[in-house]
């Protein structure tokens, strides 16, 4: 076929230049709002998605990590004898108040660990190790809050929840979805800078045993433990998960603002493209009278929808490549994984096609009689 | 000999709310293969829509047109594309070029129509441009040629489907008299040494000695009688169907 959609589509450079501002806004748009949804979706439950645990045994009816309720510690020694419990430790994931030295203070989520255990341990440390935390008053927390809290480098000393707290080692990436950064420390550190007692605990995580049924022990767990819920990991995640990003409200606004990105790049695409029909139409009009059927005619419409939809793509992605990079050391985190970026190369070619559907509605009822008039 | 197109008692009414216009009523003709007809009349006359019609663009509101032996009237709108297609080629007062192809390109996509591979397209369009004398003109722009040239690389266009029928609507009228003379003689050629069918609509009084019959059209149907002989030895008859005029 003679490039006619190619050319029809770079005749008019202006239009061209408003076609494509359209779908890169658009996709940059849907990036950024689809990346913090994801983003924001990690950030919830990054804690239990690292935690290594199979189990999350919490108080009744505790909804999502952050609003765990204290329980006595001795329900350790229970679970420890539920058959097909391989390990269990304690967690406190808490909210506490960081004083840095200029005398202000932030909240921060206290998290509270076995060192010796393989559960819930700090990850992507970029300096110092998880085993400081051994030493007296040691905390680790992520370099991303070290302005937020005040902190300049390792050794500096704060007071966490009126207890002395120093600073040993820092994590890369380990955002928090509130704006509260996690502070991970020894379980009993933990218990003092939250202010709990001594025979306290919020969370006890389990790895089932080798050969274990997961289900046949969280039933073992709900019928030996008393007033206790017991979660899967994924489960406990997911709840997490959902609280934050539905039953707040911010994960629908992000989702809305995402499907706002999809319907303006859909009105704009097809607003250029149907205007580049119309200018067009004459011919459309002499290749439907020369004996082309209209699949012909639809032909040439989708393809220049598809050749745009590519370019708008490419260069929707190069700017989102700087958007996700950029936002890496910001407070919310775009992420963007390769099943997103196909996923995106896909609703792109589908917005653009969509699109050309209202034209090719035009160019269905052109009546090709219209060639001999003038 | 049989016609390339014949029309019997055909009737266009243009359907406007409760009231219609009739367009054409009782039309009569035979277009026979060799021969140049011009379709004259005044503005509105229904010259157009006659042409229109045996193009197999417009359908017929009643009577009976064959195209190339084939009754269209009755035929689907999906079926009618591939009948032009296949037995007709348009030549358009206003050119109709695509103005984002280069010539060699506008005629490359009626045989891409066709469904010729796009090497031997290349090749025929050339060989096409080279007989209407426009062999250099392959990768120039409509905007880079004159109004003759256009109207030939239309007419090359038009040939490339190899139709037995020409349909040209005013081909003359954005010429000025030189190149227009030149496009007739072109025209004329393809009736009388290639055999096809040619019907010209034309307002244009310079070009009426390339017909070899006139026809002229008043309130949507033949004038009887005002036929003219233009070439020596053509003939005018009154037929029972009609005027018709034979070389």
């Amino acid at each position: 076929m003679p490039p006619l959609a190619q050319r029809n589509l770079f005749h008019d450079k202006v239009r061209l230049t408003v076609t494509l501002t359209g779908i890169v806004f658009s996709v940059v748009l849907i990036v950024v709002q689809l990346g913090l949804f994801l983003g924001f979706t990690t950030a919830t439950s990054n804690l239990i998605d690292h935690s290594n645990a199979d189990l999350w045994i919490t108080s009744k009816n505790v909804p999502y990590v952050e609003q765990g309720v204290a329980f006595s510690e001795r329900k350790l020694n229970q679970v420890r004898a539920v058959p097909g419990v391989g390990d269990a430790q304690k967690l406190i994931a808490r909210w506490t108040q960081w004083k840095r030295h200029d005398g202000g203070q932030d909240s921060v989520q206290i998290v509270g660990l076995n060192v010796d255990a393989t559960m819930e341990r700090p990850w992507n440390l970029v300096e110092g190790r998880v085993e400081d935390l051994k030493t007296p008053d040691a905390v680790i927390l992520d370099e991303l809050y070290k302005q937020k809290l005040g902190v300049t480098s390792v050794g500096e000393v704060f007071e966490i929840g009126g207890h002395r707290a120093r600073v040993v080692g820092f994590t890369r990436g380990i955002r928090s979805f509130t704006t509260s950064p996690y502070v991970f420390t020894t379980f009993k550190n933990a218990q003092n800078f939250a202010n709990l007692r001594e025979d306290q605990t919020m969370f006890i995580l389990v790895n089932i045993a080798p050969g274990a049924n997961l289900e046949q022990v969280r039933r073992a767990l709900l019928a030996n433990v008393k007033d206790v819920e017991v979660y899967t990991t994924a489960e406990f995640s997911r709840m997490t998960t959902f609280y934050w990003m539905f039953t707040t409200g911010a994960g629908v606004a992000v989702l809305i603002a995402a499907v706002l990105g999809l319907v303006v790049g859909f009105v704009v695409v097809a607003q250029t493209i149907y205007a580049t029909t119309v200018d067009h139409i004459r011919e459309f009009g002499t290749l439907k009278a020369m004996g082309a059927p209209n699949s012909y005619v639809y032909k040439v419409i989708m393809k220049q929808a598809a050749i745009a939809a590519v370019m708008g793509y490419v260069l929707g992605m190069i700017v989102s490549v700087f958007v996700v990079h950029g936002s890496q050391k910001g407070g919310a985190a775009i992420l963007m994984p390769p099943q997103m970026a196909i996923g995106m190369f896909f609703l792109t070619l589908l917005m653009c096609v969509g699109a050309a559907l209202v034209s090719i509605n035009k160019v269905t009822r052109i009546d090709p009689a219209m060639v001999f008039k003038g | 000999m049989q016609s390339a197109i014949t029309v019997r008692e055909l009737t266009k009414k243009y359907e406007e709310g409760t009231a219609g216009t009739l367009a054409l009523r009782g039309i009569n003709l035979d277009v026979h293969p060799g021969e140049l007809l011009m379709l004259m009349g005044p503005s509105g006359s229904g010259k157009t829509t006659l042409l229109s019609i045996m193009g197999c663009i417009l359908t017929a509101t009643s009577g009976s047109v064959r195209v190339s032996g084939r009754e269209v009237v009755g035929l689907s709108e999906k079926q009618l594309p591939a009948l032009r297609l296949e037995h007709i080629g348009f030549v358009f007062q206003g050119f109709n070029l695509f103005p984002t192809l280069t010539a060699g390109e506008n005629v490359e996509l009626m045989l891409d129509l066709k469904g010729v591979s796009a090497a031997k397209a290349r090749r025929r369009s050339q060989e096409l441009l080279e007989q209407v004398g426009l062999a250099e003109k392959y990768s120039s722009f409509p905007s880079d040629l004159s109004g003759g040239q256009k109207q030939r690389v239309a007419i090359a266009r038009a040939l490339a489907g190899d139709p037995s029928i020409i349909l040209a609507d005013e081909p003359t009228a954005a010429l000025d008299s030189h190149t227009g003379r030149n496009v007739m003689e072109m025209m004329s050629d393809l009736a009388h040494k290639r055999n096809r069918a040619v019907v010209i609509v034309t307002h244009d009084s310079r070009v009426l000695n390339f017909a070899d019959r006139i026809v002229r059209i008043e309130d949507g149907a033949i004038a009887v009688g005002e036929m003219e002989a233009v070439h020596p030895g053509m003939l005018l008859q009154n037929t029972p169907l009609g005027v018709e005029g034979q070389v």
